[in-house]
């Protein structure tokens, strides 16, 4: 992790505690800081992330909105414009279109358009990603439509202590950031975080794990099932080197290369869809930055072409991957 | 009507000076004159687009009167040059703006009339209707948030505006927390070419107040004194924790939508003449007239002062530079950038 | 807390017969007794959600005697089982849905109470807030262009959803152009765990019908009778081109808002219990055994009645298989779904 000494003290917690323990201190720390969005208050998100904020903190600081997507994140940039930093929160992934303007032709486009006068230090999170029986509209992965975007920044950590290193980080950042976390992962990923007040430079993937078979790049959940892919393949004997992403845009040009001209394999592996998705980005500059250390195809590994998982069990099932299907492809892409 | 308040009758002047009115009706002037030149300039080819505010005037010079300099904040819209005078930009910035020069607020960067100025207290905008008015309702909540009584921010936008999404959700929002904020709908009966009653059921915007449980007022936009009471009113009201108001001011636009236009395709010459006869301008130089508030002379003095300085400013402006080609890449984040690092 | 003037006239069938009326109160038992079940498949881990509309099965019921079946459309919401049920939806078909088996409607892809029914006139909706209005409005735009008249469209949404924008659009448009539309909210005062005082500046929705030059009306939701007949009347004047109407109707959220959430943490009991009172079920059985419509025994078999039919529909639909995977990839296009040609 990003900053461990030995006098470093730890908690384990889980990615919602993260999120949760993050947001407080930003609270405890900052009046600048509030909270906006639809059941943060009393019910405290609909994760519980925010449960008793609104006790502590105050309704006016925590704020419950009505179902209006569009103005939470439009409303969150004039507070930002005016000197608060507010952390606009989006139920779920899925519920952000609404606010598809704000976030792509407001947020992204403050600072530009201004010439600098006017900025927007704004953080829109959202839980996002499927695995949960979430169905159509409660599990969608929509980093791909807001990675195109210049003005904006995209994280998507997988472990605590990312989680809080980043979150940290995007509360600080002079711009705004969409900040996103995988729902499932909330609860099942554990780990240790170390206490108090740090933060991970944005735009830093990390390297899990170390191999010469070849690189899979991934962010989010499918992080957690590559690794144990690379295990699995490491009792075969095929050494895969693992890197997690963690932002999105920007993106760790530097850690990738190094790495796929060590394994010359590169695979990328993501829950989104794979047409022009986020892999198709790293592919392009690999080929354009290493062809020639590449010693087989590059290979994606992603949902399918179909707008969104369906609520019954094998159609979940379909769609999502699986540490047995992401070895698979390992193995597949290591026999090239 | 301000056609109604001729000699002999009592000016009701919402307690203006003299001295305000002058303003007023100098701001009126300056408006016009420069649409003018925008026009101009774009016929002569020295600017790629311009747009007209004409019909506008006494209700930006009025509601303008009414904002505190160095507290309220306004959120405009394109067509707002004359509130953007009115709280203290000056005919030199706007002709930056028309010149797309480097020095412009915005560096160049967006089309005219979409100022931003931190210094004035004015919101950077896009063009994107109705995206601004979030933005607004966003920055009262931080000026009541942080106890900033006697501070408020005053968001404008056009009768077609009021069809978007976004207009109901930050209304709503503001009702919700009586938040210091006005919402001034300039209904000039035109969105580009669709009339008032394809726009909404029926065409008296302040009724949707009620819906929203705030107060909500109609009034002649082509009348200053009488924009400036109600805009006064419902600013003094939310800067003194009274929650927000909806206000709308009734003109017209009497130009094409812009330089890109021809209103003659969806509207008819007669109409826009039966308008013209409450032409804000010349009526309320009349009204000064008639109340001795200037004199013909005084009159004939301020066109000549008005028209020189947007000469001097045209001068100036077309002087300046371009951005450069380096320009394009400043200001997309903090600090320099790449996607990949 | 909205308190609402409850506008219950005293038993008065409103033109309905005795089998209309027990029809209704049939609805409303298979309503609550298939959500029950619902809850139950859950808790013993059949089925991974479930949800409820305990108290609204009054307006839903009313509303669906309204609605008149092979003729109008109906765009619901998820929680809209009563009306569903009402337009001719069969409980095997819900436990289709909730179980996500092949033969359901949706071939299990949408979460449970997301019907689509072409045969019935019913939508499909997705579970994002206020996003069928604008597709019911469209519809209703369909029927006016085809000249169907005798045909309209009812949409119904909760309290929650008249934040959103497109809920103003959509209201905006369907009164621009008169359309033959029934917009009905089921106001049950709660959003998740935002109260109505949260929601919007002041609780009556059907306050903000004028702003858009629209009829309305304010029924106490909980009295299916007068549901049906507010609804009635609006269907009626839309489809004989008299245009949308606003129908509020106020009722209550018994449960937490699904399985997922637990309300004891934003709402107290004693809040609950008070509003269980006007609980509609046994408050029209209660009237309609009292009114001789029905005796207490008729009531039992009933009951006795629509039990078998659900544990029957229970097993039949368990014991369905679920889709295959290859069932992912259909009807993503009308014709092959690989991006690349
Ligand atoms: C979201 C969006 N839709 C459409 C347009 C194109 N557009 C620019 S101005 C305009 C009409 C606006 O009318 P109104 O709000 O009445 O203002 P007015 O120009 O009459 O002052 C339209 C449709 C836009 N700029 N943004
Ligand atoms: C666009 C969107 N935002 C948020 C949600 C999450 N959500 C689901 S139901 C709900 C509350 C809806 O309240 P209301 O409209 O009053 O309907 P009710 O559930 O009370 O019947 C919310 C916020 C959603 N499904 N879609
Ligand atoms: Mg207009
Ligand atoms: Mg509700």
């Amino acid at each position: 992790m990003a900053v461990s000494s030995p006098t470093q003290t730890t908690q384990i917690m889980n990615n919602v505690d993260a999120v949760r323990a993050t947001l407080y201190d930003a609270m405890k720390n900052d009046p600048r800081t509030v909270i906006l969005g639809e059941d943060v208050g009393a019910r405290g998100n609909v994760f519980l992330i925010t449960k008793d904020f609104a006790k502590e903190f105050g309704p006016q600081r925590v704020i419950d909105t009505p179902i209006a997507e569009a103005s939470i994140v439009g409303i969150a940039i004039g507070m930002a414009m005016e000197g608060l930093r507010p952390i606009a929160e989006i139920q779920f992934a899925d519920f952000i279109y609404p606010a598809f303007n704000q976030i792509v032709g407001e947020a992204a486009k403050t600072r530009y358009r201004s010439n600098g006068e006017y900025t927007c230090p704004l953080v829109i999170r959202t839980p996002y990603g499927g695995g949960v029986r979430g169905a159509l509209s409660h599990s969608v992965s929509i980093e791909a439509l807001f990675y195109h975007v210049p003005g904006l920044k995209i994280l998507a950590p997988a472990f605590p202590a990312d989680v809080k290193g980043l979150l940290n980080a995007a509360i600080d950042d002079p711009d705004p950031v969409l900040f996103l976390e995988h729902k499932k992962t909330y609860r099942l990923i554990k780990g240790e975080v170390p206490d108090g007040h740090y933060t991970i430079p944005i735009g830093k993937a990390n390297v899990l794990k170390e191999g010469t078979a070849l690189t899979v790049v991934s962010y989010g959940l499918y992080v957690h099932w590559a690794l144990e892919a690379a295990q699995q393949l490491a009792e075969e004997g095929i050494s895969i080197e693992v890197i997690d992403l963690r932002s999105i845009r920007p993106m760790d040009k530097t850690t990738i290369l190094q790495s796929v001209e060590k394994t010359r394999k590169l695979l990328i592996v993501h829950e989104d869809n794979k047409f022009g998705g986020i892999g198709a980005e790293i592919s392009a500059m690999v080929a354009e930055e290493a062809l020639f250390s590449l010693d087989a195809p590059i290979r994606r590994h992603c949902a399918p072409d179909v707008p969104a998982m369906g609520y019954a069990e094998p159609l979940e099932h379909e769609y999502m991957s699986s540490p047995a299907k992401i070895a698979d492809a390992m193995r597949e892409l290591a026999r090239f | 009507m301000a056609k109604t308040d001729t000699k002999g009758k009592k000016l009701e002047r919402n307690g203006l000076s003299d001295d305000q009115l002058r303003t007023i009706f100098r701001n009126m002037l300056l408006q016009r004159q420069l649409d003018n030149r925008g026009f101009q300039l774009n016929r002569q080819g020295k600017v790629p687009f311009a747009l007209g505010s004409e019909g506008h005037e006494a209700l930006q010079a009025g509601a303008a009167m009414a904002f505190h300099r160095g507290k309220d904040l306004l959120a405009p819209y394109y067509r707002d040059l004359g509130l953007a005078l009115g709280i203290g930009l000056t005919p030199y910035e706007i002709l930056l703006s028309l010149f797309a020069r480097a020095a412009d607020h915005n560096g160049g960067r967006q089309f005219p009339n979409h100022y931003s100025s931190k210094a004035a207290g004015l919101m950077s905008f896009s063009s994107i209707l109705a995206a601004h008015i979030p933005h607004a309702v966003g920055a009262a909540y931080a000026m009541k948030y942080r106890g900033e009584r006697g501070r408020a921010v005053l968001v404008t936008c056009g009768d077609g505006t009021t069809s978007e999404g976004e207009w109901h959700e930050s209304v709503n929002f503001a009702s919700i927390h009586k938040l210091p904020v006005v919402f001034l709908v300039e209904n000039n009966l035109w969105a580009i070419s669709t009339p008032i009653e394809h726009q909404m059921g029926q065409p008296e915007i302040w009724k949707r107040a009620a819906g929203y449980g705030i107060p909500g007022h109609r009034f002649n936009g082509f009348d200053p004194i009488e924009t400036y009471g109600n805009v006064n009113e419902a600013l003094d009201r939310a800067r003194n924790g009274g929650g927000p108001t909806l206000l709308e001011g009734m003109c017209y636009r009497f130009l094409a939508h812009s330089t890109d236009d021809n209103d003659m395709t969806y509207r008819t010459k007669e109409e826009v003449a039966e308008h013209r006869k409450d032409d804000p301008v010349p009526l309320f130089e009349r009204v000064l007239l008639d109340h001795d508030v200037m004199s013909a002379a005084d009159v004939e003095q301020l066109k000549r002062d008005v028209l020189r300085e947007t000469n001097e400013a045209t001068d100036r402006a077309e002087a300046m530079p371009y951005p450069t080609a380096a320009d394009l890449y400043t200001h997309l984040y903090e600090g320099a950038w790449q996607p990949w690092q | 807390m909205a308190t609402t003037n409850r506008t219950s006239p005293p038993f008065e069938r409103a033109g309905l017969s005795d089998e209309q009326l027990v029809g209704m109160l049939r609805t409303m038992l298979l309503q609550r007794m298939l959500e029950n079940r619902g809850f139950q498949l859950n808790r013993q881990g059949k089925i991974p959600f479930a949800s409820a509309s305990e108290g609204h099965e009054g307006v839903q019921a009313g509303a669906a005697m309204a609605f008149a079946r092979g003729r109008d459309l109906l765009f619901p919401y998820y929680r809209d089982l009563g009306l569903a049920l009402g337009v001719g939806l069969t409980p095997y078909e819900v436990l289709l849905s909730l179980f996500a088996r092949a033969e359901d409607l949706s071939g299990g892809r949408q979460f449970p109470h997301h019907y689509a029914s072409r045969r019935l006139g019913i939508a499909t909706i997705s579970s994002i807030i206020a996003a069928q209005l604008s597709h019911a409005v469209g519809a209703a735009y369909a029927l006016r262009v085809r000249g169907e008249n005798g045909r309209a469209v009812l949409t119904t949404f909760g309290d929650g959803a008249t934040s959103e924008g497109e809920w103003h659009e959509s209201v905006n448009f369907a009164a621009v152009h008169k359309l033959p539309i029934v917009l009905l909210c089921e106001n049950n005062e709660w959003a998740i765990s935002t109260p109505l005082a949260k929601q919007m500046g002041q609780p009556d929705i059907w306050r903000r019908a004028a702003g858009y030059g629209l009829p309305s009306t304010c029924v106490d939701g909980m009295d299916p009778v007068a549901c049906y007949l507010a609804v009635s009347d609006a269907l009626d004047r839309a489809r004989t081109g008299g245009g949308p109407t606003l129908v509020e109707a106020k009722c209550y959220r018994f449960l937490a808002h699904t399985t997922d959430d637990d309300d004891r943490t934003y709402r107290s009991r004693e809040e609950v219990e008070a509003h269980r009172r006007d609980d509609p079920v046994p408050n029209f059985e209660r009237r309609l055994v009292e009114a001789g419509i029905l005796s207490p025994e008729g009531l039992e078999c009933l009951k006795a009645e629509l039990l078998a039919e659900i544990n029957e529909a229970t097993d039949r639909a368990e014991a369905m298989p679920y889709p295959g995977g290859e069932e992912l990839y259909r009807n993503v296009y009308a014709d092959s779904t690989d991006p690349w040609r």
